[in-house]
């Protein structure tokens, strides 16, 4: 864990320079012009308690038009907490939520927010076709109901009771009901939780397709996988504060770095961890492990001044960098990785 | 660009009128209403056999009472019965559709709180006229019900909105207890209401004390008024005045609760 105070100065990084991009944006006389597109979201230093436990910790976000943007982290993090603040759920205790610009409640009365929940929020006695309807009889625009049903995969099921459908049928079906305004932000909380691996596929699969039109989404998940192959952006939360924000490579690199795994024989340790960019060495008879933030000026150390030969270069899965980042250390990767160090 | 033109467009959208209300919603909460077999039990079926069973029998057909028979009162009481079943049931599956989590759902919409309380209301009055209509149907295929015909409408009427009170009842406890066990208690409360409230045994026919008490249960004021046009006599203070206090406790009751509803989670 020595190492995260480094990691955890990158994100700050990334919100200094969100900051500047919002003076700029101030700075300019026609904040209002239609050049400069709002935020979809921005957060400014919210917090957010239920009674003695404090869930979200001044978190601080700006989420631009157009953005996947994954909301990672453990159960508990303050994921599902911050989201009910974006969507005007729940009101934070202090701090600013605004949606493209407006009240969250605002932004949703005018079908500019929707989101995909978690669990619940279907009735059994309707139909997936009435339920769709109904949610379109809410909105003053909205998108046909064939149409929404069709995008989501559920033509098929149209007339089924939702109490007759399977945990993926109905999250598609909540898919659907969040298509129904045309939204420019979609919001998803957790969403193949409970599906097994061929519904998440699909489910992502028309999630993909959707995001190809130029919609803004944001999905919280602490499946990794998912946020590295489906964002864009990362943004990492744990005990209500974001430790880490960037794409996934960034994210991987602020926790871990690389492994470089060589045969070098006889090999210095002493010498090997003076080596810059070099932060852990382990030696398995002729074979060195370096943990290295540099990889590239460590490798080239290596190859030119020792006799090193096999060099293998591995970034380190997105789980390690997780469980560095967010403080999860009981489980057993984190261990591994620390005994390495 | 287009993206941010479609952008800009989309931020110039404005929010639906009235809140989200739309007729198309009190349609499909009708069509739910409709597949729920308890509740069209509760609210048809039982009133109809209670009136068949007990209101029609010959002595109180040959009784007078007021401007009609014993009968047409006994249609209006199991009217009311069957009406405020209905509202009640209806309100009270908010609880249902809290624990389902449908609540929640609809405020990731425009919807605002007022316009879903209509809606439930729309409905609740939708299916109370169902009941009105079953009993009052009977009552004149029977052949038995001696009213004058104005009083038929009259009087419907008179219990259909009156029905509404309950309606108030129903959201209230659908609020206030969040469970599926809701409805077996509104089912036993109502019941005990219109006992107490002299809807199937008139109140001369209990012990002075309970008497008293029984003016003061929320039934009370509105079984006296619904048959009033049929009864005739004086028409008491008392009653219209049980009728606001319960009403006034019962939406007060709905809001608190409502309010605390929407600003948790």
């Amino acid at each position: 864990m020595g190492k995260n105070p480094g990691s955890l100065a990158r994100p700050a990084g990334r919100a200094m320079q969100i900051g500047r991009d919002d003076a700029e944006r101030a700075a300019l006389p026609g904040r209002q012009d239609r050049a400069v597109p709002p935020l979809a979201v921005d957060l400014r230093g919210v917090h957010k308690s239920f009674g003695s436990v404090q869930a979200v910790r001044g978190v601080a976000l700006a989420i631009g038009s157009g953005e996947v943007m994954a909301f990672l982290g453990p159960n508990g993090a303050g994921k599902t907490s911050t989201i009910d603040m974006i969507l005007g759920l729940s009101r934070p205790d202090a701090g600013a939520v605004e949606v493209y610009g407006m009240a969250p409640r605002q932004a949703v009365r005018k079908g500019l927010v929707s989101a995909v929940m978690q669990t619940g929020g279907l009735l059994k006695d309707l139909t997936v076709a009435e339920t769709a309807q109904y949610t379109a009889s809410l909105f003053a625009v909205s998108r046909p109901v064939g149409e929404v049903l069709e995008r989501a995969g559920i033509t098929a099921i149209a007339g089924r009771r939702v109490g007759r459908c399977s945990g993926g049928e109905q999250q598609r079906l909540r898919f659907a009901m969040a298509l129904i305004p045309d939204p420019e932000l979609l919001i998803l909380d957790e969403p193949t939780q409970g599906m097994d691996v061929e519904g998440r596929r699909g489910f992502w699969q028309a999630i993909r397709e959707d995001a190809a039109s130029g919609r803004t989404i944001v999905f919280a998940t602490h499946y990794l996988e998912e946020a590295d192959a489906y964002a864009d952006r990362i943004v990492l939360i744990s005990k209500g504060q974001i430790v880490a924000d960037g794409t996934a490579a960034e994210v991987k690199d602020l926790a871990s770095g690389r492994t470089i795994r060589a045969t070098l024989p006889g090999a210095d340790e002493t010498a090997l961890r003076a080596i810059p960019g070099a932060d852990g060495v382990e030696i398995r008879g002729d074979t060195v492990l370096i943990h290295c933030g540099d990889s590239d000026a460590v490798a080239r150390r290596l190859l030119n001044q020792t006799p090193a030969r096999d060099l293998e270069i591995t970034s380190r899965g997105l789980e390690d960098a997780f469980l560095a980042l967010t403080g999860d250390a009981a489980a057993g990767p984190a261990g591994e990785s620390q005994a390495a160090i | 660009m287009t993206a941010q033109s479609a952008l800009a467009a989309a931020l110039e959208r404005q929010p639906p009128p009235l809140g989200g209300f739309s007729p198309a919603i009190v349609r499909l909460e009708v069509r739910r209403l409709l597949r729920n077999r308890r509740t069209m039990i509760l609210a048809l079926v039982l009133p109809v056999v209670f009136f068949v069973g007990f209101g029609l029998n010959n002595s109180y057909v040959h009784q007078a009472f007021g401007r009609g028979n014993v009968s047409a009162a006994e249609m209006i009481s199991i009217a009311l019965y069957g009406a405020v079943a209905a509202t009640a049931t209806c309100g009270a599956m908010v609880s249902i559709e809290r624990a389902a989590g449908w609540s929640r759902q609809l405020r990731v919409t425009p919807l605002s709180p007022a316009a879903y309380v209509v809606i439930k209301m729309l409905t609740s009055l939708v299916l109370a006229a169902g009941a009105v209509c079953a009993v009052y149907l009977v009552g004149a295929v029977t052949n038995k019900v001696s009213m004058p015909a104005d009083l038929w409408v009259i009087t419907g009427l008179y219990v259909w909105i009156g029905s509404l009170l309950f309606a108030a009842f129903g959201l209230f406890i659908g609020y206030l207890l969040p469970s599926e066990n809701v409805m077996q208690i509104i089912g036993l409360a109502l019941t005990l209401l219109c006992f107490a409230g002299g809807l199937f045994i008139p109140l001369s026919q209990f012990s002075p004390g309970l008497q008293t008490f029984a003016k003061f249960t929320p039934v009370y004021g509105l079984n006296e008024l619904v048959h009033y046009p049929l009864a005739g006599g004086t028409l008491e203070w008392s009653w219209i005045l049980n009728l606001a206090v319960w009403l006034a406790i019962f939406v007060a009751g709905a809001v608190w609760r409502l309010r605390r509803d929407t600003a948790r989670v």
